[in-house]
């Protein structure tokens, strides 16, 4: 078989998805192609998983909003789905320990115990596919030539690379971990300095084989802030958002002045935890 | 409270394929002539263009036509006009939208459309359908706007006004492309509402030919707030060299796609022969 010495490959998306965009979904779709392109990978999975509560960013609506209008979106989507770990933590989660619960998942699947890692979940459709999903990939697992248990990966825009020199926003051995053991793929668009940034960065230079960068051909700047914004000022966000997605934004009224004073004043959780640290 | 101008827009291109692009073109522009506060936006039209218009990669307009309609399915103001790709030869954009002026709002004399033969039902050649089909949605004028819907004059004339994006303002420059009285007779007669990104040169290309810049008033430059760049050109090449393209269509239009075998690497190489 042509797919017998591909590595299996599970993209995680970590966000706040504050709503969920059409250019998030769209990273997904680049990074499929791209990483099923380069012949060493088989992308059979996309987890997008939304940010807690307690991330307290400005405007962050609440979680369950953010987790139903993200299952919304990939109703429609045939290997992309949510999982609500993250965001039912009371505490807010660092994207390192997202990875590790992931990757944990998928070992203890893979050897056949369901029960192996606290899966929070509530029951519900997407769950009793992804456990046929996952009996799929067990399936496979017992054909001679598979390379094993699949490896999770962050998927990211450049923003979220770039963030990497923000002060106190990464602790920088959960950046090392991130691209020592898991890798990162991150959609840049063409000219973008991720590639300069890589390159000034020690941490980053050193694992940047296991760093992927994808060019997207296409400007694609729909920004859930933007979608905020235009929602403030009564404009139209159709097509820029899934129409299940708009429907319900706009059935419950989601993001408004009020909405974007959330957390306002509030330190944002990681800076919070990682500032607390360097002064202990 | 002042009634508003009832405003149509007519979008001609080649919707090869239609794409997210092309329908927030109209999103677009519907909110920013409500901001003005002088129109009310009652109905958008897409006209694409006819086979003979002889463009590369071009696929037949009846595939072309069927995507547009699957794409606007979901929409509750903006329909498709297959008008254009049925006549037998390729129409400039101003013959289209004097077309539209006549049958739709009546503002020629050229082609008297009494209202109550049109609206009754009667079997006949397509042109009585297309009557009918155009002014099925005039009585839907209420509550198109999802409940922010300003009451447009009941006896006011509704204007046509072509819809394009902003780059079309600087093919009016090139040589030979358009009739200078073609374009007289489109930001005279009819109004243009161009959509561009922040930063786009559209004033600039006004301010560069004199005709248009006479007829600014009819000129409305409306800016898309999130910049989107999904062209048709890269659809197709994505679509022939096997990637995906969801999320920049509409997922109905790429099942159709799909299904008809459409801008793969072969259908562009029995296009180009012909």
């Amino acid at each position: 078989m042509e797919n017998s010495e591909k590595t299996e490959l599970v993209l995680l998306a970590c966000g706040s998805f504050n709503p969920i965009t059409n250019m998030h979904l769209r990273l997904f779709e680049l990074a499929k192609d791209y990483m099923n392109g380069t012949g060493k990978y088989k992308v059979i999975k996309g987890i997008i998983s939304p940010v807690g509560d307690a991330y307290k960013k400005k405007g962050l609506i609440s979680a369950h909003h953010r987790v139903f209008m993200a299952q919304l979106s990939t109703k429609n989507s045939e290997w992309v789905e949510v999982d609500t770990w993250e965001s039912l933590q009371k505490e807010w989660v660092e994207t390192a320990q997202v990875l590790r619960h992931h990757q944990e998942k998928l070992e203890a699947s893979s050897c056949g115990n369901e029960q192996g890692s606290p899966v929070l979940e509530r029951p519900g459709r997407k769950r009793k596919w992804a456990e046929q999903r996952q009996d799929f990939s067990q399936k496979k697992s017992l054909e001679p030539k598979t390379k094993g248990v699949p490896k999770v990966k962050l998927l990211c825009g450049a923003d979220l690379l770039e963030s990497f020199g923000v002060p106190n926003l990464w602790k920088s051995e959960d950046i090392t971990q991130i691209v020592r053991d898991y890798g990162l793929i991150c959609i840049t668009r063409a000219g973008n300095d991720a590639q300069k940034f890589i390159y000034e960065s020690d941490v980053l230079w050193k694992y940047q084989n296991n760093i992927h960068l994808v060019n997207e051909w296409i400007t694609n700047d729909i920004s859930s802030t933007k979608i905020r914004q235009a929602l403030r000022r009564g404009q139209s966000i159709r097509y820029l958002v899934p129409d299940l997605v708009q429907e319900y934004i706009e059935k419950h009224d989601l993001y408004t002045s009020e909405s974007e004073e959330r957390n306002v004043g509030v330190i944002l959780a990681p800076l919070q935890r990682n500032m607390a640290e360097a002064n202990s | 409270m002042k009634s508003r101008i009832p405003v149509v827009l007519l979008a001609c291109g080649s919707f090869n394929p239609i794409t997210n692009m092309h329908l927030r073109l109209f999103e677009v522009a519907r909110d920013h002539l409500h901001q003005t506060g002088m129109y009310q936006v009652i109905a958008g039209i897409i006209s694409p263009v006819n086979d003979k218009y002889g463009k590369k990669d071009l696929v037949a307009a009846r595939h072309r036509v069927a995507m547009a309609r699957l794409a606007l399915q979901t929409s509750d103001w903006i329909r498709v006009d297959p008008w254009e790709s049925e006549q037998v030869q390729w129409l400039e954009t101003v013959k289209v939208l004097r077309r539209q002026g006549a049958v739709f709002l009546g503002r020629t004399g050229r082609t008297p459309t009494p209202l109550l033969s049109v609206l009754a039902p009667r079997p006949g050649p397509s042109t009585w359908h297309h009557h009918r089909e155009l002014l099925r949605s005039l009585p839907q004028k209420e509550g198109l706007d999802r409940g922010k819907a300003h009451p447009a004059a009941p006896t006011a004339v509704p204007e046509l006004k072509l819809l394009c994006g902003a780059d079309v303002l600087k093919t009016f420059q090139t040589p030979n492309l358009w009739k200078d009285a073609h374009i007289q007779e489109i930001v005279e007669k009819f109004g243009l509402v161009c959509v561009g990104r922040a930063g786009h040169d559209a004033e600039r290309y006004i301010l560069g030919l004199p005709i248009l810049q006479k007829y600014q008033h009819n000129i409305h430059l409306a800016r898309e707030p999130v910049q989107n760049e999904i062209s048709a050109t890269y659809i197709r090449r994505a679509l022939s060299q096997g990637q995906s393209v969801k999320y920049l269509l509409p997922d109905a239009v790429i099942a159709y796609i799909k299904d008809h075998n459409l801008y793969t690497k072969d259908s562009s190489w029995k296009d180009n022969n012909t």
